[in-house]
């Protein structure tokens, strides 16, 4: 298998030539923004979703979508240097980037990756040109972390699938067209031998859709649940029994993606005000604290470590790409990101102080409530503790945790009390 | 190994390392300790003829570099000098080549002679009593009819035992100027100052009524600031590399030992909680890496965002680097705290190096106005 998806093709333009052939485009098509203060795409609701479609759209008549995708299926296929540059030139506009995690960053890299020829032609080009949204439907009630333990359950009837089962932490699946699901189609065999990957139509019949509230309000997860939904082999990704595989890639673009190293992103902008980056000179003066000694160090360390990330985000890009680093290493990545906002929300509360958490009228409350939802930084998209098992095993080469269910047929496997 | 792509650059770091391994191994540091020396002279000869104190110094003044980037390759010295932590005026010599070759005038000899390793320099920057400012300086130079009359303390100079000249930086008329002095000049007094590293020795150095010739004087007073900012970059870097080279060697043994010792019947790596200890080192030697390369090639470059990349890396390093060193002495257990074992000589440098031309905290409040300015201009 392919460790990076993309194989880059030949062009003659070189990259200062393309990103100043990007920054006309732009400035001729796409609406401008104030990055400090983007537009709200709450991927919670519809509109958002509306609107990533139409300005996908764009970009694809323009010919600057999927730049590291490959030309067959409708992408560029350059190099990510050219990725880089079009992400530069495009701070200033609105760009629709929701679309890129999971559409283009985890799904239609795994359907790069595994998919048959069809699936590529239809997803991948469908996806470039704004037509479908595509989601993830892995995680399931009974577990997050032991994903090879999915229960839900895809058995042969005739010549068709019928699925029953439950998935859940699916990002709005309710604005997705499609969503590749992990279903277990063999119980008599080791839990990642009976996996299959199917890749569903949301709205078919036979899937019922819930909402999740989380602790900051947003309801953009979805829980999805399949009473004998239908669907054909030519829904299914990959082999049948081979869906670990699948999965596998999956969560190895997840873990890149997740931590801002996938060359499949297009648009480095934030989804909404509370996603861009916390001014600290800006918050120190509003604090009366722009000549706090301590005020400053704070401010200043969580600085260092969010340039530190950036660069580290290259390093392991490249590592990877050059071999000095294991495809594992984007583990790095993902525990990164996660200590890097723990810092910064733990900074920006101490910061705030008390503001932070009586509505005094400054807005900085927000602070306080962000620092609610601190933990989902270390959980969505596998957690850390997960990810520093992949390091010591996968990076370091360390003995694998002990597993009570390797190698045991999956329905004699204990599972979670009732 | 930082990159290393070119054949006269591999060739390069490979006499390098041959040559550290030989005669910089870390029986001989421990050696050197013993007999209280910080380092021989021949041998620093020996050092300079490999080309490490030619890297920042340009052909026309005897110096040049394998690859054209005498930054990158100076940086790769130190890794490699990391790796045993090897003694040596490496620091203090190229701090002070780096600040004499932006005005060589009237410096030509003493550049030929640090650059053949006959004579060690040394960067007289911190005073008594004061933090890393080094813009700051009490230590005056007073006009004369021929020349300057210079009056006060250094201390915390590296080698000053060692040195022949050193480039002290003083308050003249207001502004902040810098001046070449020998050693030996009359007036001059050095007294040693031990670190907690191994070899590396510090000196305090008082100057009292010290004439020196105008010609002493290091380039424009409207220049020195600048390059009083080049040198700290390249001190800074030279810093981070070595250790991202101890780091890299450390964790190297460290993780070695967690597949080769038991306990329970068991290596110790395949215990989750130390296991995760091992991914967080690793997470950490990975950043540190990429910031000292980013740092590198900024200051290699001179590019405008060296003086904040070259802040951001030694306060991330220096931040970590010695939690990442007591974290490696607790998967050894109790062997990690003798004196027998590696381990402390390791633990020494990164220490000292942590705390030297400015430490995390100083870095981060830099960090944070050097961003402010930034903002405000914008």
């Amino acid at each position: 298998m392919t460790e990076t998806a993309s194989a880059p093709t030949e062009t003659t333009e070189s990259v200062e030539e393309f990103a100043a052939r990007a920054r006309a485009w732009l400035a001729e098509n796409m609406p401008s923004i104030d990055p400090i203060n983007p537009p709200e795409h709450d991927r919670g609701e519809e509109a958002p979703w509306l609107r990533a479609r139409e300005l996908q759209t764009k970009l694809y008549e323009g010919g600057f979508a999927g730049i590291c995708f490959p030309k067959e299926y409708g992408g560029l296929g350059l190099p990510i240097a050219y990725q880089k540059a079009f992400d530069n030139e495009s701070r200033c506009y609105e760009l629709p980037i929701i679309l890129n995690t999971p559409t283009f960053t985890i799904c239609a890299a795994t359907i790069l990756d595994t998919g048959s020829e069809e699936q590529k032609h239809q997803h991948i080009s469908a996806v470039l040109r704004g037509d479908e949204v595509l989601v993830q439907l892995l995680s399931e009630p009974s577990g997050g972390s032991d994903l090879a333990g999915v229960i839900t359950r895809a058995d042969r009837k005739g010549d068709r699938w019928v699925i029953n089962g439950a998935k859940t932490w699916s990002t709005s699946a309710f604005a997705a067209d499609y969503g590749l699901m992990l279903a277990r189609t063999d119980w008599d065999v080791p839990k990642h031998e009976g996996l299959t990957m199917f890749l569903v139509p949301i709205d078919s019949p036979g899937i019922t859709l819930r909402r999740i509230k989380q602790v900051n309000g947003s309801v953009e997860f979805c829980e999805e649940f399949f009473d004998n939904l239908e669907l054909g082999d030519d829904a299914v990704v990959g082999e049948v029994n081979g869906g670990w595989q699948v999965a596998s890639r999956q969560l190895y673009h997840e873990r890149r993606a997740v931590g801002g190293g996938s060359e499949f992103a297009s648009g480095i902008g934030a989804e909404g005000k509370s996603d861009v980056p916390i001014d600290y000179v800006a918050l120190l003066q509003a604090t009366g604290q722009a000549d706090s000694e301590r005020a400053r160090e704070i401010a200043g360390r969580a600085l260092v470590h969010r340039a530190v990330r950036e660069q580290l985000i290259d390093h392991v890009y490249h590592g990877v790409l050059d071999g000095s680093l294991p495809p594992a290493a984007g583990s790095i990545i993902r525990v990164t990101h996660a200590d890097t906002h723990h810092l910064e929300f733990d900074s920006v509360l101490a910061l705030s102080a008390s503001s932070g958490v009586v509505d005094v009228g400054d807005g900085l409350i927000r602070y306080g409530e962000r620092y609610l939802s601190r933990q989902t930084a270390a959980l969505g998209g596998g957690t850390t503790e997960i990810a520093r098992n992949i390091i010591g095993e996968r990076v370091l080469g360390f003995p694998r945790e002990y597993a009570a269910d390797r190698g045991v047929p999956f329905n004699q496997v204990k599972r979670n009390k009732s | 190994m930082t990159e290393a792509a070119s054949p006269e650059r591999l060739l390069f770091a490979s006499t390098t390392q041959s040559f550290l391994e030989k005669e910089a191994s870390l029986g001989r540091l421990r050696e050197l300790h013993g007999a209280g020396t910080a380092f021989e002279a021949d041998w620093w000869r020996r050092a300079a003829e490999l080309g490490w104190t030619s890297l920042l110094v340009p052909e026309e003044l005897g110096g040049g570099s394998v690859s054209g980037d005498g930054v990158a390759d100076l940086a790769l010295v130190a890794e490699l000098a990391g790796k045993t932590v090897a003694p040596g005026p490496l620091h203090p010599v190229s701090t002070v080549l780096a600040g004499l070759v932006e005005a060589p005038e009237n410096h030509e000899d003493t550049i030929e002679s640090l650059v053949s390793g006959e004579v060690v320099g040394s960067w007289a920057v911190y005073e008594p009593g004061r933090p890393w400012a080094p813009l700051d300086a009490a230590v005056t130079a007073t006009p004369t009819g021929s020349g300057f009359r210079i009056d006060g303390v250094k201390d915390r100079v590296e080698a000053g035992a060692e040195s022949a000249v050193l480039l002290v930086v003083a308050r003249s008329g207001g502004v902040v100027r810098q001046f070449l002095v020998p050693t030996n000049a009359s007036g001059v007094r050095v007294e040693p100052q031990r670190s907690i590293d191994m070899v590396k020795t510090y000196a305090r150095v008082r100057f009292d009524g010290v004439e020196v010739d105008g010609s002493a004087a290091v380039g424009s007073a409207e220049q020195t600031s600048d390059t009083i900012a080049r040198q700290s970059q390249i001190a800074m870097i030279l810093q981070c590399a070595e250790i991202v080279g101890i780091l890299e060697t450390v964790l190297d043994f460290t993780i070695q030992w967690g597949f080769d010792r038991h306990s329970f019947g068991r290596p110790l790596g395949s215990y989750q909680a130390l296991k995760h200890k091992y991914a967080d080192l690793k997470i950490w030697f990975e950043a540190c890496r990429a910031t000292t390369n980013c740092a590198v090639a900024e200051v290699a470059s001179r590019s405008p965002a060296a003086e904040m990349a070259a802040s951001i890396a030694k306060s991330y390093v220096g931040e970590h680097a010695p939690g990442m060193l007591q974290d490696c002495t607790q998967l050894h257990g109790g062997i990690g705290v003798t004196w027998e074992h590696d381990l402390h000589l390791f633990l020494r440098r990164v220490t000292l190096y942590r705390s030297m031309f400015g430490t995390p905290e100083e870095h981060n409040l830099h960090v944070y106005a050097l961003t402010e300015q930034l903002e405000s201009v914008s």
